[in-house]
């Protein structure tokens, strides 16, 4: 039975932004561990890094699929936001939750601040980290390493560059403070999009939802501050 | 329990659909605690009526929450603080003396005023005749028996068919969505042998109908299912987005 336009309907729409949600929450996760890898070391984390770059074609179908990801993610977001705003021009004088069983919040009241905010931040990491010192297109001698006589980019020197100014350490700090209040709602709610909730089932996907969301972001957050406090 | 209440209202007023609507501060000193909110609306308007001014336009029928018909939002909350209760069954004994209570319509771009607190609803009636029935000839009524229908899949049918369409889920939605409403619709028939033969037809018309009348689109906030007078379970928005894939992949 064909919808007019499945993909754009509003089930359309909210299981693309479920989907690719779910997808870069397993993506930002993978990452994190990926950071962790700096406290056993720089060589660990050199080595990682270069394992990631010597993927090649694999490494990029999977950059072009998380990319896609994203845009689809954002454009879908942006367009939710704006039908909303069109589907209630005047607002009300006041207005307050009910309470429980809404979870409405702030963390699912501020989806599009949080996310525009990791959007721009994304451009900006990529920018700083990915195509920084040593990177593709951007080959400097002073960001190279040997590790057990591998010539290899020197990406924790980088790091540790970085997270040694307090623009970075805590700018950083507190974008990923946004991605727990991001994926607070946004992991619950893309399970409620793609249709595998029952009530039950709520209250502990919320909280376990809420609970990776926070383990995420601490765990990116321990780097930037274990090496601007010099931890390691 | 004050056999008097003072009561100050702070009511939207709007002369008509494309008039310029604003706010306007009565007080009914005549209040009591037994009253219904709606009793104090009527209460108010004869205060109007004997000072030769408009009364306050709101829709109301059976006033005993099961029709549909009335809904405010009341300080902020579509019906007003009462869980699970229509504003007809709000009753004047959740509040004290002196308290100030602000009285708006639903806003949703889908359900323009048409007067004060009146909204224009047709676009739920546009939903259900896009696919909210069954079109089978029905004849004579059956033997109860004979179509086994177990007693959870009626139970959940019956929580589903609950809905009396007064429109509070889109009221309460920060994005104006008739997620709640729709899928309430859809997911009764679905759970029933008699809505089997149309149930993916009646998905994707009723869902493309939403659309088309311009209500947001739902962002699981789950306000709907809070302030809903008959609670029903977004756990129906879940069911319509699984009936909506199993349509459009068949």
């Amino acid at each position: 039975m064909s919808s007019k336009n499945p993909l754009r309907s509003p089930v359309g729409k909210k299981l693309i932004t479920g989907i690719t949600g779910l997808g870069l929450v397993v993506f930002v996760l993978m990452h994190m561990i990926g950071n962790l890898s700096m406290f056993t070391g720089s060589d660990a984390y050199n080595e990682y890094a270069h394992f990631l770059a010597g993927l090649g074609p694999v490494l990029y179908a999977m950059e072009v699929a998380i990319v896609a990801f994203f845009l689809f993610h954002i454009v879908n977001g942006i367009q939710i936001w704006l039908g909303k705003r069109k589907a209630r021009p005047v607002g009300y004088d006041t207005y307050r939750s009910a309470g429980k069983p809404s979870q409405q919040s702030t963390s699912s009241r501020s989806m599009i601040i949080t996310g525009s905010i990791l959007g721009i931040f994304l451009v900006i990491h990529i920018i700083s980290f990915k195509f920084g010192p040593g990177g593709p297109g951007n080959a400097d001698a002073a960001y190279v390493t040997n590790v057990g006589g591998t010539e290899m980019r020197d990406l924790s020197k980088l790091v540790l560059e970085k997270f040694g100014s307090p623009f970075y350490a805590f700018g950083y700090t507190f974008v990923m403070l946004l991605l727990i209040t991001h994926l607070r709602h946004g992991i619950w709610s893309a399970l409620q999009s793609l249709g595998a909730m029952r009530p039950s089932l709520t209250p502990l996907v919320y909280g376990v939802g809420a609970v990776l969301g926070m383990l995420i972001g601490l765990g990116f957050i321990a780097l930037p501050l274990a090496i601007y406090f010099h931890l390691i | 329990m004050a056999d008097s209440m003072n009561i100050k209202l702070k009511v939207w007023r709007q002369a008509g659909p494309k008039a310029q609507g604003r706010f306007e501060t009565y007080t009914v000193p005549e209040a009591n605690p037994h009253m219904s909110f709606l009793e104090l609306l009527d209460v108010l308007n004869e205060q109007l009526i004997k000072d030769h001014k408009e009364p306050v336009e709101f829709d109301h029928d059976c006033r005993e929450g099961i029709c549909g018909s009335c809904g405010v939002v009341v300080d902020g909350v579509a019906h007003g603080p009462q869980r699970r209760t229509a504003c007809c069954q709000l009753h004047m004994r959740h509040y004290k003396d002196g308290d100030t209570i602000v009285v708006e319509p639903w806003r949703a771009e889908a359900f323009p005023i048409i007067k004060d607190l009146v909204v224009d609803r047709t676009a739920f009636d546009r939903i259900i005749a896009a696919g909210g029935y069954v079109s089978i000839n029905a004849g004579a009524a059956q033997d109860a028996n004979s179509l086994p229908i177990p007693k959870t899949a009626a139970d959940l049918a019956m929580d589903f068919a609950s809905c009396i369409g007064c429109g509070a889920c889109v009221a309460a939605c920060p994005n104006a969505s008739a997620s709640l409403f729709t899928a309430a619709k859809i997911s009764h028939l679905a759970m029933l042998p008699q809505g089997a033969p149309e149930r993916k037809l009646r998905v994707t018309a009723m869902v493309d109908q939403m659309a088309e009348e311009g209500f947001g689109d739902c962002s699981n906030h789950a306000e709907c299912e809070a302030v809903c007078p008959k609670g029903i379970s977004i756990s129906a928005i879940a069911m319509m987005r699984r009936e909506y894939v199993k349509a459009v992949m068949s």
